[in-house]
């Protein structure tokens, strides 16, 4: 509110609210999240979380459950704060000096803003894929093996092959690159280095994987492998996406996030919300109208 | 239907019109910078060439031949073989004997003594380290290639003029007589001047050479290395990687840049003051002078150090923290191999800097005449670039190629160091 241009902004959407099937949904004030936020079987669980740089505030009071073995997809325009929102999942937001967050998130009913908690755990327990693939300057073989070493997770080299293989198939990496375990991760392809980076991410057997825009910078080929690959990593994962591509969300995740402004305006069953949107803003989105 | 065809016409007109003068203008600026990087070579040229014209001549040194006779009589009358007798023997009236025998026909007081300083003060010294080394000379006849006087020196190397008035050379027409006759029996010779580069300073320009300096370089450097390294990447890294950001790291961080502008002199008059008189460390010492580099090696290296940790890019650090890396393991596993590159530039070239500098080092005693080689840091000693101060100051002709060869061996160390970064930051330079 101190922010003239939020103010203009937030006039804006108070103005395009009306919905046959939403009722009144003013984005002002006492604005509501149309559709369930909660799950039946949540493994990371928010509420009420604010997240503000320096005074500017990215995220409003935004409250979301993250199913069991599930994948949501968090869709919306640019800085609407779906990045930040999901890098609050597993606190890399640390690592921004003026960035505060407040609110509670909650990992398996443990609160992960708690002070007394420790963040190299959590980030063990919610591992994170990155927009840029951005394995390490080192070999394959060190790429997946770093996370199980420094955690101390094997206890031997060959445990350690086992837990490279075994990462890299699931990322279905291995047959492509298991006669060149020792070249640099850097010299693969755009795509590969992708699922390079989701195999080092699940070599520490993490609970939860955040994926921020994971296909952005791939093309449709190497995009198609790494959907499949969501797919598949679901039966053991919880997964949060956020991407630009709305054919990508209708995809690969079972709910949907619609995030407008640092607000979540919309949540629901991915078919529902592509379908049948209840928010004018939701179905001007995936409609194409503006984004 | 006309209109925009004519503006069409008129702006491609317009277009090809000025292209002429942006061409024009992009070939001026070419040729400028083509100038300035030409212009810029040529000086470096004039000064590699003229540095070398003047001192290549300081890496050969006249010897004259001649069959020096190993008196019993005269080094080891009782035939003990002790070195403390020997060490104590008229090896002056040895090393003279020779040249008087080839021209007994000097006879004056006056002529003698100009025939003895044909050959260096430093002759006898060399005939006594011959007996050192083998007693058995002695009793014996050999041909010796004894050092010439730094006169003579100048007169085979063509530095004084022999048509000159005799008033106005160092050398009379006599002795350039017996040189004449010398050189007719083939007696003299220019030989590779390996004292220039085992000995240490002296009055005499023939018997002095860059060896002290260079140790006293090499243990100042040392002492540079060992201590602003560590504590230049650390700063840099606390800096750059765990300290907020606030006012008090902005004011760190202006006062480091402050720093590195600070003249050279300042800080040895702060080593003057801190070191020596506050702390009563040994003046002319390397060790002080290392100390006194390090102050102002340091803001190099942070500067340096800091840069090179900024352009590790941030995705790198997200990645190692988003795996569950501590902060430690994400600096030191990931951040500070893809910065060392940049960072040991920087400490090169910070190093370079130190090698060259010679005001601070003035103020804390490295200036003194020291004919010893130090063989460690607590021993007084001089730097290079103190020592070309020192030649380039004295009077002697023969001082002025020493000055210059000083300056090549100066100038090649540094090439060396610079060539070595360059070469370490394309070898460990990582590509991501």
């Amino acid at each position: 509110m101190t922010n003239p241009q939020t103010v203009i902004a937030e006039t804006e959407l108070a103005d395009q609210v009306v919905r046959p099937h939403g009722g009144a949904q003013a984005l002002e004030g006492g604005f509501q999240t149309v559709g369930d936020v909660r799950v039946a079987d949540p493994r990371m669980s928010c509420t009420g979380v604010d997240v503000y740089y320096a005074d500017k505030q990215a995220i409003k009071d935004v409250s979301l459950d993250v199913g069991k073995n599930q994948v949501v997809a968090m869709i919306g325009p640019s800085g609407c704060g779906k990045s930040t929102f999901l890098r609050c999942l597993n606190r890399m937001n640390d690592t921004i000096d003026a960035c505060r967050v407040t609110g509670e998130i909650k990992l398996d009913d443990q609160d992960i803003y708690d002070r007394r908690l420790d963040v190299v755990p959590l980030r063990a327990q919610v591992g994170m894929v990155f927009q840029k693939p951005n394995p390490f300057p080192k070999s394959i073989y060190d790429n997946v093996a770093y996370g199980p070493r420094i955690h101390g997770l094997v206890a031997s080299r060959t445990e350690l092959d086992e837990v490279v293989e075994i990462s890299l198939t699931k990322a279905g990496l291995w047959d492509e690159v298991k006669d060149r375990l020792e070249q640099p991760g850097t010299g693969l392809s755009g795509g590969q280095q992708q699922r390079l980076c989701i195999a080092r991410t699940i070599a520490v057997e993490p609970e939860v994987i955040l994926m921020d825009e994971p296909c952005s910078a791939l093309d449709p080929i190497a995009t198609a492998k790494v959907e499949e690959l969501i797919d598949e990593l679901r039966e053991n994962y919880t997964i949060a996406i956020v991407t630009h591509s709305m054919q990508q969300a209708a995809r690969v995740s079972q709910r949907t996030a619609y995030f407008h402004l640092g607000k979540l305006v919309e949540v629901g069953e991915t078919t529902q919300i592509f379908t049948n949107p209840r928010h004018k803003l939701t179905e001007d989105y995936i409609t194409g109208r503006f984004g | 239907m006309n209109k925009p065809e004519n503006a069409r016409v008129r702006t491609i007109d317009k277009v090809k019109a000025s292209l002429e003068k942006r061409y024009a203008k992009e070939r001026r600026f070419r040729r400028l910078g083509l100038g300035a990087v030409l212009l810029g070579l040529s000086f470096v040229l004039v000064l590699f060439m003229d540095i070398t014209s003047k001192g290549y001549t300081a890496f050969v040194q006249t010897h004259i031949e001649l069959e020096v006779f190993f008196d019993p009589a005269l080094i080891d009358p009782d035939g003990t073989r002790d070195m403390d007798v020997i060490a104590r023997a008229d090896f002056r009236k040895i090393a003279r004997q020779p040249l008087r025998e080839k021209f007994p026909e000097v006879t004056g007081r006056r002529d003698k003594r100009a025939l003895d300083s044909i050959l260096s003060t430093g002759a006898p010294y060399q005939l006594l380290e011959m007996v050192r080394a083998d007693p058995d000379l002695i009793g014996t006849r050999q041909m010796v290639e004894l050092i010439a006087d730094d006169d003579i020196d100048m007169l085979v190397k063509g530095y004084i003029d022999r048509n000159a008035a005799a008033e106005d050379r160092r050398v009379n027409d006599s002795t350039i007589a017996w040189i004449e006759r010398l050189d007719s029996d083939g007696l003299i010779s220019l030989n590779f001047n390996t004292r220039f580069f085992t000995n240490g300073d002296s009055r005499e320009p023939e018997l002095a050479g860059i060896g002290g300096a260079a140790a006293g370089s090499f243990y100042t450097l040392l002492v540079t290395l060992a201590l602003s390294f560590p504590i230049g990447v650390a700063a840099a890294l606390y800096l750059e990687e765990f300290a907020p950001k606030n006012r008090w790291t902005d004011l760190i961080e202006v006062n480091i840049n402050n720093l590195a502008a600070v003249p050279s002199i300042v800080f040895g008059l702060l080593g003057l003051a801190m070191f020596i008189n506050l702390f009563g460390l040994p003046r002319s010492a390397p060790l002080v002078g290392g100390l006194v580099l390090t102050l102002m090696t340091l803001p190099t290296i942070i500067i340096a150090g800091r840069a090179a940790l900024k352009s590790v890019p941030p995705s790198i650090r997200e990645a190692a923290l988003g795996v569950g890396a501590s902060k430690m393991q994400t600096v030191f596993q990931h951040v500070v191999p893809l910065a060392m590159p940049g960072m040991l530039t920087g400490t090169i070239i910070g190093m370079a800097q130190a090698l060259g500098e010679t005001a601070p080092l003035l103020m804390i005693g490295m200036v003194a005449f020291i004919v010893d080689v130090p063989g460690g840091p607590l021993d007084p000693s001089t730097v290079l670039p103190v020592q070309v101060y020192l030649w380039a100051d004295s009077p002697e002709r023969a001082f002025v190629e020493r000055t210059s060869a000083a300056i090549m061996v100066l100038l090649a160390f540094l090439i060396a160091m610079n060539t070595f970064a360059v070469v370490m930051r394309r070898r460990f330079e990582r590509r991501w």
